[in-house]
């Protein structure tokens, strides 16, 4: 294989891999923050804006729990800590440049695996409360992984049919001439859709939509509430973090070292999405199903049919 | 882990399941103690996979083994969907037209 | 290592029980999960990395569907009352037994061979090959069986036929779904 190896470091590295994530979270929602108040008061003050996650976080952590009557409580706290986890647990097969916490053969389908736990939590997060517009948030989240997944298992498997490896590190180092954003630029933008549908993002908010009140996180609080939007970030810094070794070339680029090109991918993948959530609409899950499985699907697997063929064609 | 362990493992959760599959009225009740069952085999054949035949036909069995879990729950579900529309009822006690 | 696959053993069986021990429906559905859950990282033990991992994929979301038919076709049983709704309850946990003491039994007395042969260097990819090459009949069978599951599976879940979405002579177009579809069908 080309390129250089991949080091695994030891588990204590792992606190520097959460931290990372911790911090990429921060920043999209401070991002976020500031876009917030730049389309609600113009660009006089939106900086200082930036705060506004810890004004959030010191809020919710004084707020108290609230309580419902008959709640399910060990689901509800499993749905609210849920996201978190999951999102750490994905970021574990991501190199960073030259090293990785596990190098495992099947990466890619740890990655899938995980961003399917998130089916589950947000369903449970709208479960565990007892209340009727949460868990009308968690079926429509539930809709839209039905539309939404299938595509981006398929996209997923675009890269690895042309590293021929499921190893997150093997698929970086194939993208030494060429990055994979190039000649798969559909599966690179199904994955991102794939991406905003696990964070519960952008286009697929309708489950905590302001018509069932707040949806699946309508009667979260205090902690249990920060948790489950830490997670959210973290599940979409995840998601970007994921997109670079798999599409585009993982530390690959000049001057910097290949951790310091990571992070400045991840950045930029993370802003445009953050930066996505106010210019697009959200979709209805009855609507999206078709979009994703007649159009989204269709797109993923043209996609693998090109990169088949051009792995074929260049063996 | 020896052989023998992760059989007697594999037992218990398949007996679980079989409890589950017989005394369990409710049709999406019994298909829960169905793949339990199917839960169990996974485990045994990839231990006997480990342990006994380390060669690539085990794992084609342990797809196999998947595919059909998918196949027991699209046919559950629409077989439980039907049965719910038309007889408005989800226990198998009152599906039993078939029985001898 | 094996006192951790005990213990993952000892969690599959008891979130199994668990399914038909609680009384909610969401419990039960996600203790299954909890069960598959336990078992795919078994299997990960067992040097099949992606068998295990797709165990787990393919179960959590299984079981997150699984839920919703649970809680559709349960709603009688609303949320956290106690439900019981077993027949036969003795007979079935002496089968049951029986079924685990014959089984231990075979286990422990038979004479099992020795490991044949040893696991290929690169276990994924021998799988691959395999489903490829000299076991594609397998796949082969299995996907026409998938497809036939899926038609039979919606013919018989769905109440509506062609004449109620197209109109008595099959021309209305667009069709009269109930729910308009997001590519203007």
């Amino acid at each position: 294989m080309p390129g250089e190896p991949i080091n695994v470091v030891g588990p204590a590295w792992a606190i520097v891999a959460l931290l990372i994530l911790g911090g990429l979270a921060l920043m999209a929602s401070m991002f976020d923050g500031v876009l917030a108040a730049r389309s609600s008061s113009g660009t006089s003050g939106a900086l200082r804006q930036s705060t506004r996650p810890f004004d959030e976080a010191a809020r919710l952590m004084r707020q108290r729990r609230r309580t419902t009557v008959k709640a399910d409580r060990p689901l509800w706290r499993i749905g609210g800590a849920g996201l978190l986890v999951a999102a750490a647990l994905m970021v574990t097969v991501v190199p960073l440049g030259e090293w990785t916490l596990f190098d495992f053969d099947v990466g890619v389908v740890w990655f899938n695996a995980m961003d399917v736990m998130v089916w589950a939590v947000v369903w449970l997060a709208g479960w565990g409360a007892n209340s009727t517009h949460s868990l009308v948030g968690g079926y429509r989240f539930l809709a839209h992984n039905l539309g939404y997944e299938l595509p981006l298992m398929f996209a997923l498997v675009c890269p690895a049919i042309a590293a021929a490896s499921l190893n997150v590190g093997v698929v970086q180092s194939a993208q030494e001439n060429l990055w994979f954003v190039v000649w798969m630029p559909l599966a690179f933008v199904v994955y991102l859709i794939g991406v905003l549908g696990f964070s519960v993002w952008g286009p697929f908010t309708p489950a905590f939509g302001a018509d069932i009140a707040g949806g699946a996180q309508a009667e979260l609080s205090g902690v249990d509430r920060l948790l489950f939007n830490a997670g959210r970030y973290a599940l979409l810094a995840a998601g970007a973090a994921f997109a670079v070794p798999m599409f585009l070339g993982g530390g690959a680029g000049p001057l910097l070292p290949a951790w310091a090109w990571t992070l400045v991918k991840t950045l930029v993948v993370l802003a445009a999405l953050v930066w996505l959530r106010r210019k697009v609409p959200a979709v209805r899950p009855d609507k999206f199903m078709e979009i994703g499985w007649l159009v989204l699907l269709s797109a993923a697997l043209l996609q693998m049919l090109v990169v088949s063929v051009v792995v074929v064609v260049g063996s | 882990m020896t052989l023998e362990l992760t059989l007697i493992l594999a037992a218990a959760i398949f007996a679980v399941g079989l409890y589950g599959a017989i005394s369990q009225q409710v049709v999406v009740m019994v298909m829960m103690g169905l793949e339990l069952m199917i839960n169990a085999l996974i485990l045994a054949a990839a231990g006997f996979w480990w342990f006994v035949a380390p060669n690539p036909t085990g794992q084609v069995l342990l797809m196999v083994i998947l595919a059909v879990m998918t196949l027991e729950m699209a046919m559950g579900f629409a077989i439980a969907t039907l049965l719910h529309r038309i007889r408005n009822s989800d226990m198998t006690d009152m599906a039993t037209d078939l029985a001898g | 290592m094996v006192v951790a696959f005990i213990i993952l053993g000892v969690i599959a069986i008891l979130s199994g029980a668990a399914v038909f021990w609680v009384d909610s429906m969401a419990r039960a559905t996600y203790a299954l999960a909890l069960s598959f859950i336990a078992v795919g990282v078994q299997v990960l033990f067992l040097a099949q990395n992606y068998v295990g991992v797709i165990t787990i994929l393919m179960m959590v979301m299984e079981m997150a569907i699984m839920a919703v038919y649970m809680v559709m076709f349960m709603g009688m049983n609303p949320a956290l009352m106690p439900m019981s709704m077993v027949h036969s309850k003795k007979a079935s946990l002496i089968v049951a037994i029986t079924t685990f003491v014959a089984l231990t039994a075979g286990i422990l007395l038979i004479d099992w061979p020795s490991r044949r042969g040893a696991p290929a260097a690169d276990v994924t990819a021998a799988l691959g090959e395999a489903l490829m090459g000299s076991k594609m009949l397998v796949m082969a069978v299995i996907s026409p069986v998938m497809v036939a599951t899926i038609v039979a599976g919606v013919s018989l879940a769905h109440h509506r036929t062609r004449y109620d979405r197209f109109g008595d002579d099959l021309t209305e177009r667009p069709a009269r779904d109930p729910q308009p579809g997001g590519v203007g069908r």
